[in-house]
């Protein structure tokens, strides 16, 4: 079995990313910047209802418009129309056609000269009316409420009964939008010879698929190139209804067409994380050990959560009892339809939600049992993949946060502004396999490692370079990266948290074959650093060609990591700062630490959007959500930023794990603990805004004196 | 705008017309009204362009570059789609996350809120303008050794915002970092880089708390 190499002058470096420097100056293109000849620019007409039958759509008018050079119906809306079926609008967003001109203002006139005859029918948007037997269906023939998925161990009602103490809870987590600063889109050009479609995307070769399968034009024939891409986090896997639009777009107006969707558009239509309504009771024997759990569960993924999946599909259902172990656990979740648009896998997909839900009440049932939280963890933490390393991170974190000092009884902190503690823990998978890779060295000693990857910004174009510099014993700098095309051999797509322990070992694999290949042809004993160019020399006119693939040994799964946060929380104004943000984490063999460090901050900052300010909102009376911006859909910004500390916790002989999954699923929970131990009593629903902790403290009414 | 006189008569300038409307609204007359109006119309259209496209000309990087644009268009959206320089970023387009931030005579500017045809005869920089791979500016330099970037979108904004903190203010404090940030949005959750980066440019040191354990020695 292969091993990584001792000593690396490069892994595990604190390496800047290759490509900062392009990024800093504005030279990165991406897919959203490119500019082929002839390009037009593209949108999509969208839903203005909730729920609308559609009797007409005339797109002649928009061709009218001057600069336009094509409309096209939505495929969905196209195939409906031809086989002469009801054309349904199940959400505001929902698309109906695109166009193509020469300018966006041409494009925006066009969408406004589409013709349509629609008659609005009843919907709804709240998760907490669309369940009631009478609330209007989003699909006729389905009722909104999904079958629940039950799952039962041991006897739970009479477990409750054996119990010292017992807590129950009430928990709601919003449906929290991806917003990728880039948004969702393609510039796509289809010509006789094919289709050359570049992508936003995190799978070049679903991509690929998506649009071959869609349009009927084989996957050889259809090339996609993703050089970079802003952002995607669980919502850019396929061409996505907008890619496929721009394709019919540029194929009839026989020019390329840009199609990135509005910030407005990206809100609506392209994924977003399922909201959770739960129930939780808990009990735990006298000595501490958890015993009965019974957990109910309902939640949205928009138009599209009902299906054949019991138990709440498309993400939906949680973990329960989440990284736990109880003996006796009893579970009943489903997914509820609303007209809205559908969910994605968002990071960690399932786990923020549960992490919440669990964590928030372990903390109750800690208080009511007198025990420490972190204590009460470690003797509960004791079954699910990376709790042994939990354990210890536990006890590590602990001593370098100062839980000891800073864990108060909740509530007891004096003055206006109350500080608290909490902390939670986070389990996730992380492993890959698949990808295949190219070295290939040329006879100048210039080396070029290929991968049909793709780099999210996690720096994966940096750790291919850190391995094969090792491995070549050369600078990364000298080696050229070349990723992100469909030309290159196939890689998966980049989500799990697999990208590099799928990409790391074919590059090892790779280059160990390329220098085993060099040594062997130039007779060159060890071609590496100084004799580098002198081997390559001896290859004569052609270059070496090495094709590699992922082995086993060198990259593995299961993270552990846990979290520390200390809060200060405004009693007047109900304003939550977070203080402090300690991470500790396991990710087995560490490629480059800068850029590790880098994608926890960033599991840290989302997190804590989630905890305090993201939350998509749905006017019940008009069906529209009424946050599609960045004024009223509130990100995380640089002035909220806590100060965090990063200990990681160093594991060569695991090999290397994705790290960007686990960092954000303990955040929220760890801050909600921290706020409900500064305060005393508990905000049982994310995002803790100040107008809810404010009523938690029955301040929210205006009193008069 | 100076005096003219209308079909009837009635001459107006438009500053006295509003005094005269504003005090004396009940005095206008009907015929008046539409007689302004008029006024107004001729008077204007010497000044209003559009809508269809027009030349203009803009002063990018040191260069001089000439378009056809329609008054409705941002200066982002004819810098980013008439031109090769696509550093600046369309990404919320209503001046909230700053991905699209240039300087218009030296001045930090969201570009998706000004227009192209406002633009005319005043001096632009975009994040282009201030260095290039090879040759970057303090400030870029500092982002990339400091990892102050991961999807690189929001990047050219905050690369903008750092510039401008530094000239106004070379040793910037923490908050002032943070302040001057705060109009610009980043989804990767690069801030605490971005923060060190801004200071290492100024020359201020701060260096973020990380450590690694080996975990074999843990007992």
């Amino acid at each position: 079995m292969p091993s990584w190499p001792e000593k690396p002058t490069y892994i595990s470096s604190h390496h800047s990313r290759i490509d900062g420097p392009q990024k800093v100056t504005g030279s990165a293109k991406y897919p959203s910047d490119v500019q082929p000849d002839g390009w037009l620019y593209g949108m999509i007409l969208r839903s203005k209802w909730a729920m609308a039958k559609i009797s007409k759509i005339n797109l002649d008018p928009a061709l009218k418009i001057p600069g336009i050079k094509a409309a096209v119906l939505a495929p969905a809306v196209a195939e409906r129309q031809k086989n002469g079926a009801d054309v349904t609008m199940r959400y505001y967003g929902d698309e109906i056609a695109g166009v193509a001109g020469t300018s966006k203002q041409a494009c925006l006139d066009a969408l406004k000269a589409i013709e349509i005859e629609a008659t609005e029918l009843p919907y709804v948007v709240r998760e907490e009316d669309a369940k009631e037997d009478d609330a209007p269906r989003v699909w006729a023939d389905t009722p909104n409420l999904s079958k629940p998925g039950k799952r039962e161990n041991g006897d739970v009602d009479k477990a409750f009964t054996e119990c010292a103490a017992v807590v129950e809870g009430s928990f709601t987590t919003p449906v929290q939008i991806h917003n990728p600063l880039e948004t969702h889109g393609n510039t796509v050009s289809w010509t006789d010879e094919g289709i050359t479609c570049w992508a936003s995307t995190q799978g070049i070769t679903s991509v690929r698929e998506g649009l071959s399968g869609s349009l009927g034009v084989p996957a050889g024939q259809v090339r996609v190139i993703s050089e970079f891409m802003g952002g995607g986090f669980g919502a850019k896997f396929g061409p996505g209804v907008e890619g496929i639009v721009a394709a019919l777009l540029s194929k009839a107006a026989k020019a390329p067409v840009r199609l990135m969707l509005t910030r407005f558009d990206q809100a609506l239509a392209v994924g977003n994380r399922p909201s959770s309504f739960q129930k939780i009771k808990l009990g735990a024997k006298e000595d501490g050990t958890l015993h009965a759990f019974d957990f109910e569960n309902y939640g949205t993924a928009g138009i599209g959560a009902s299906g054949s999946s019991e138990g709440g599909g498309n993400g939906v259902g949680l973990r329960a009892p989440y990284i736990y172990k109880v003996a006796n656990t009893r579970s009943k979740q489903s997914g509820v339809n609303v007209n809205a648009g559908s969910a994605r896998a968002f990071r960690a997909p399932s786990c923020p939600p549960s992490s919440f839900g669990m964590e928030s009440i372990m903390d109750e049932l800690a208080v009511k049992m007198n025990l420490d939280p972190v204590e009460f963890r470690i003797k509960n933490d004791i079954s699910t993949p990376g709790w042994e390393i939990r354990q210890k991170e536990y006890k590590l974190g602990a001593e370098k946060f100062g839980w000891k000092e800073k864990y108060k009884k909740p509530g007891s902190s004096p003055g206006l502004v109350k500080t608290g503690v909490g902390c939670a823990g986070s389990s996730w998978g992380g492993g890959g396999r698949g990808t295949k890779a190219d070295a290939e060295i040329h006879p100048d000693g210039s080396v070029e490692i290929r991968c049909g990857t793709q780099d999210l910004g996690t720096g994966t174009r940096t750790f291919m370079a850190l391995i094969a510099a090792d491995v070549f014993g050369l600078k990364p700098e000298q080696i050229t990266i070349r990723i992100g095309d469909t030309q290159f051999p196939p890689s998966g797509g980049s989500g799990g948290s697999t990208t590099s322990p799928s990409v790391s070992p074919a590059i090892f694999d790779t280059c160990t074959k390329a220098l085993a290949a060099l040594q062997q042809q130039t007779g060159v004993a060890d071609a590496r650093g100084a004799n580098w160019t002198d081997a390559c020399k001896k290859l004569g006119v052609n270059p070496l060609l090495t094709h590699g693939e992922w082995q086993q040994g060198l990259s593995s799964s299961n993270t552990g990591g846990v979290q520390f946060a200390e809060v200060e929380v405004d009693t007047e104004t109900g304003f939550v700062k977070v203080k402090k943000v300690l991470v500790v984490q396991d990710g087995g063999l560490i490629l480059n630490r800068l850029t590790c460090e880098s994608q926890l901050n960033g599991g840290v900052i989302m997190g804590m959007g989630y905890a305090l300010y993201e939350e998509r909102v749905m006017d019940k009376n008009s069906g529209v959500m009424l946050n599609p911006n960045f004024e009223t859909y509130k990100l995380t910004g640089l002035g909220d930023a806590p100060e965090i500390e990063i200990i990681l916790f160093d594991m060569p002989e695991r090999g290397v794990i994705g790290i960007g999954e686990p960092a954000t699923i303990p955040t929220a929970a760890a801050i909600a603990n921290a706020v409900a131990n500064a305060l005393g009593v508990r905000i049982n629903s994310l995002p803790i805004t100040p107008q809810r902790v404010l009523a938690a403290l029955g301040k929210d009414k205006l009193s008069v004196a | 705008m100076s005096e003219s006189s209308s079909k009837d008569g009635f001459s107006v300038s438009r500053r006295s017309f509003l005094k005269t409307f504003g005090t004396t609204a009940a005095v206008a007359a009907t015929a008046q009204v539409e007689s302004v109006a008029a006024e107004l119309e001729k008077a204007n259209k010497e000044k209003i362009v559009g809508p269809d496209a027009v030349p203009i000309t803009l002063q990018v990087n040191g260069k001089s570059i000439q378009l056809q644009v329609q008054p409705r268009v941002t200066l982002l959206e004819a810098i980013r789609n008439m031109t090769p320089l696509t550093g600046s970023k369309e990404v919320c387009d209503r001046a909230t996350c700053g991905a699209c931030s240039m300087f218009v005579n030296d001045k930090l500017v969201y570009s998706c809120s000004m227009l192209a045809i406002d633009a005319q005869g005043k001096k632009i920089t975009t994040v282009e303008g201030l260095g290039e791979p090879g040759k970057l500016s303090k400030v870029q330099e500092a982002f990339v050794e400091q990892d102050a970037l991961m999807c690189g979108y929001c990047t050219p904004g905050f690369v903008m915002s750092v510039t401008a903190l530094l000239r106004q203010n070379p040793k910037p404090t923490e908050a002032d970092v943070r302040h001057a940030c705060s109009g610009n949005l980043c989804r990767c959750g690069t801030y605490p880089r971005i923060l060190q980066a801004a200071l290492k440019a100024a020359g201020v040191s701060k260096t973020a708390k990380t450590e690694v354990i080996s975990y074999a020695e843990l007992a």
